[in-house]
């Protein structure tokens, strides 16, 4: 009996990055959680539950690895000298018919996109001849998936297997070593396979230090009880996974299925690897091999106007940072810096009862040109009646530079600092200079003795017993005292 | 007493004609007894001189140059020569390595690790600010110029473990505030994998008598905090905790990460809440807010006397 190598069977058959359920090392992987795994797979897609009132599915930070398309991770795999079924990555029902031609048998359409529910959403079908790989492609092609439109689809033959195994690396972040998963029940979700049947997972960590060795692969598989022919042909596809692991500075790879086909060889079924982005600068060969230009972010959704005009106010100036810009949609403007202060407050803000109208991280001692531009943004934003500029104690940002900013962005928006500015606390570094600029300009504001969530209570507060705000500050009265603020004389 | 670092301390900066470690260099010799920077390393810079440091093309002419083993090292590197960077430091005999620099790969995090395992030496970091001992020394930038660092730590009984930089500043200057000094306060990083985890530390301060209690910043993701709350219950401590969790908006958020690279809404068990109770499960205090932290130690140090 021909059994489908493409996960059409057993219930999970989507091999799609991103669906919850694929999340190898998930909370759940009990065998996984005793090792201490950090679970990297399943980050970094907006769920459905993602998007809740009030709080949009988040683009920023980046998520800390790229997603390859299945179409690619399978490229890694082979390129490695992992045997894979013969498939094809085609962008019309012409080329699928060809992909269908030369296969000569039965085929699975995929497409591929980055994102979950693909099986769900019919973005995988089955076609027994070429014609109706046209067909199906056609229709797949112009499918989009959970707002992903598809780059292309995958035309892969569908393989006789015999058995299928999961074989996979993730990093542990406990241990601090990576650490390599086996399995004979494959082809159904690893997490799944874990909790009820953790006699069915094997975990081993190696080293970074020392290559990988092929004895460790095939102890690993044996522990399992496979052995024969099996184990033999296992062990050097999984030192090879753990080698590309490493080699590609992957956060996961995985292959699941790992079939077994009717002839006793193996072949990788349906494959899924992330790299680090932080590495990507010195993976640029295998990027540019895939076709990945430096450029490509592959986010879990497309940035937002306003978050593409933060990235612009970031980039126009070398100095600080004003990072994650990311949309909300409420009605509080955050200047807020750097990560776990802008953590602290932006809970702090939403724990008093304040709606943000955006997240951000300014911080690495920026210009009054950058603070200026951020805050110009966020005053801009439909909705956003004040702005609260608020950071940890800082050592190294300026305050009297931030403070600048601030007010410059209100001053040449028309604004009243003292009224659009809801609160000031940032504390540190030349806060004497700042407080005094803050004070002249008759803003709200505090130092060190005002803790981070009094500062948002307080700025929330502000923002609920204004009446919306009127908008039509004295422009003129400010705009005459913008010279004294200064640009970047003060760097 | 101090964990990690003391007065008598020495330690070079690999890296050190960089701008920002030509700041932490004047920042460390300046703070309170004054750092024994016993050198720097830049490559092709060999008697060159940072505020009156030395400066020499390999950790080895330091070393040399020193006539004794040198303690420590504050890596500010680019990340792509990090690792060869902290390798040297490692071969060379340094058995403290605080690495400030950011954006590492994570294997080359863990490799500089399993080799520091391999010597005895101890990492702090990457992507971090390093460590203070109050009045006495500081490794790295924490705290800021000597000035400003002074106002937010202040000495005393509370060792301080914080994932985020600027966020061990904030609550020591905090407890500082509320009469708290601090044994040593130690900004570990936030990255995914780092040198020196709270659970790995916390043996350090169990046997200093100074400390009597530890406050922790915590975040979501990774499983750092589990970790600590096992280590806890494991070794019985003396010592009571008492943490403070930023990002908790993320659990409505799943998927998605922010802050450090280590932030990462990585499963259900990574989420605020999770990670919450169970620190609470292990009779680790979590704070509802930073300025209820002192009176909770407090609390906590006169409950166990």
């Amino acid at each position: 009996m021909l059994k489908p190598g493409h996960g059409e069977s057993r219930g999970i058959p989507d091999g799609n990055p991103g669906t919850a359920t694929r999340a190898i090392p998930g909370g759940m992987l009990s065998k996984a959680r005793a090792a201490g795994f950090p679970m990297q797979a399943g980050r970094g897609e907006p769920r459905d539950s993602a998007r809740e009132p009030g709080l949009g599915a988040l683009r920023y930070p980046p998520a800390p690895q790229m997603r390859f398309f299945e179409y690619e991770s399978r490229a890694i795999v082979a390129n490695a000298g992992i045997p894979v079924t013969q498939h094809g990555f085609v962008k019309s029902a012409d080329d699928a018919r060809r992909v269908a031609e030369q296969i000569a048998g039965p085929v699975v359409i995929k497409s591929q996109v980055l994102t979950g529910g693909r099986m769900k959403a019919g973005g995988v079908q089955f076609a027994d001849t070429p014609e109706e790989a046209a067909r199906h492609a056609e229709h797949v092609l112009d499918l989009e998936i959970g707002g992903h439109h598809p780059r292309g689809v995958l035309v892969d033959s569908r393989a006789a297997v015999k058995h299928e195994y999961y074989a996979g690396v993730v990093w542990d972040g406990i241990r601090k070593r990576p650490v390599m998963l086996f399995s004979d029940m494959g082809g159904i979700d690893i997490e799944e396979v874990a909790e009820r049947h953790p006699e069915h997972v094997a975990t081993a960590h190696f080293s970074t230090l020392r290559p990988f060795a092929e004895w460790q692969a095939k102890q690993l598989i044996a522990s399992l009880g496979v052995s024969g022919s099996a184990l033999n042909r296992l062990t050097p596809i999984l030192a090879r996974l753990a080698r590309l692991f490493l080699d590609y500075d992957m956060t996961l790879a995985e292959i699941n299925p790992l079939g077994e086909l009717e002839d006793g060889s193996f072949v990788a079924l349906d494959a899924h690897m992330d790299m680090e982005n932080e590495a990507r600068p010195r993976q640029r060969a295998i990027l540019h091999e895939l076709g990945v230009g430096d450029e490509e972010t592959r986010q879990a959704r497309e940035p937002t106007p306003f978050e593409l005009a933060g990235e612009q106010v970031d980039a126009q100036d070398h100095r600080g940072v004003a990072g994650n810009v990311t949309e909300f949609d409420g009605d509080l403007g955050l200047v807020i810096g750097a990560g776990g202060g802008s953590l602290t407050l932006f809970d702090a803000v939403r724990a008093h009862g304040g709606r943000p109208a955006n997240y951000c991280e300014i911080g690495g001692n920026p210009s009054v040109r950058k603070a200026c531009g951020l805050a110009k943004l966020v005053l801009q934003k439909p909705g956003v009646d004040k702005v609260a500029v608020m950071m940890s104690i800082v050592s190294n940002t300026r305050v009297d530079i931030v403070a600048r900013g601030v007010i410059k962005a209100c001053v040449e928006l028309g604004y009243d600092p003292a009224e659009k500015i809801a609160f000031f606390r940032i504390p540190g570094a030349w806060e004497e200079e700042g407080f005094k600029i803050l004070a002249r300009y008759g803003v709200d504001y505090a130092d060190r003795s005002v803790s981070l969530h009094e500062a948002a209570r307080r700025a929330v507060e502000k923002i609920q017993g204004s009446a919306g705000g009127d908008g039509a500050a004295p422009a003129e009265r400010f705009r005459q005292t913008t010279a004294e603020i200064g640009d970047e004389r003060d760097v | 007493m101090s964990i990690l670092i003391d007065s008598q301390t020495t330690f070079i900066v690999q890296g050190i004609t960089g701008r920002e470690a030509v700041n932490l260099t004047r920042e460390c010799l300046d703070y309170g007894k004054g750092a024994k920077i016993v050198g720097g390393v830049t490559p092709g810079r060999l008697g060159r001189d940072v505020h009156g440091v030395s400066v020499f093309d390999t950790v080895g002419q330091a070393v040399e140059h020193n006539g004794a083993p040198i303690d420590g090292s504050v890596v500010t590197v680019p990340p792509a020569f990090t690792k060869d960077a902290v390798f040297e430091a490692l071969e060379n005999g340094v058995r403290l390595v605080v690495i400030v620099t950011e954006r590492i790969p994570r294997r080359d995090v863990a490799e500089m690790v399993e080799l520091a395992g391999e010597h005895g030496a101890r990492i702090i970091g990457p992507n971090c600010l390093g460590i203070i001992v109050p009045d006495v020394v500081k490794m790295g930038g924490i705290g800021g110029p000597a000035r400003d660092a002074a106002k937010s730590y202040s000495p005393g009984p509370v060792g301080v473990i914080s994932r985020s930089g600027g966020m061990t500043t904030e609550m020591s200057s905090t407890l500082t505030a509320a009469g708290l000094g601090q044994s040593t306060a130690v900004s570990i990083g936030g990255d995914a994998i780092i040198g020196s985890s709270y659970a790995e530390l916390m043996p350090l301060f169990e046997a200093d008598e100074e400390t009597e209690a530890i406050v922790i910043y915590t975040e979501p993701g990774g499983r750092m905090e589990a970790d600590l709350a096992r280590w806890v219950s494991e070794h019985d401590s003396r010592l009571p905790i008492v943490a403070f969790m930023a990002g908790r908006f993320m659990d409505e958020m799943p998927g998605m990460s922010f802050g450090h690279a280590g932030t990462i809404v990585e499963g259900k068990e990574d989420t605020a809440a999770e990670k919450i109770a169970r620190l609470a499960e292990a009779g680790i205090v979590v704070a509802e807010e930073i300025s209820e932290i002192p009176a909770i130690v407090k609390e906590r140090i006169a409950a166990r006397v």
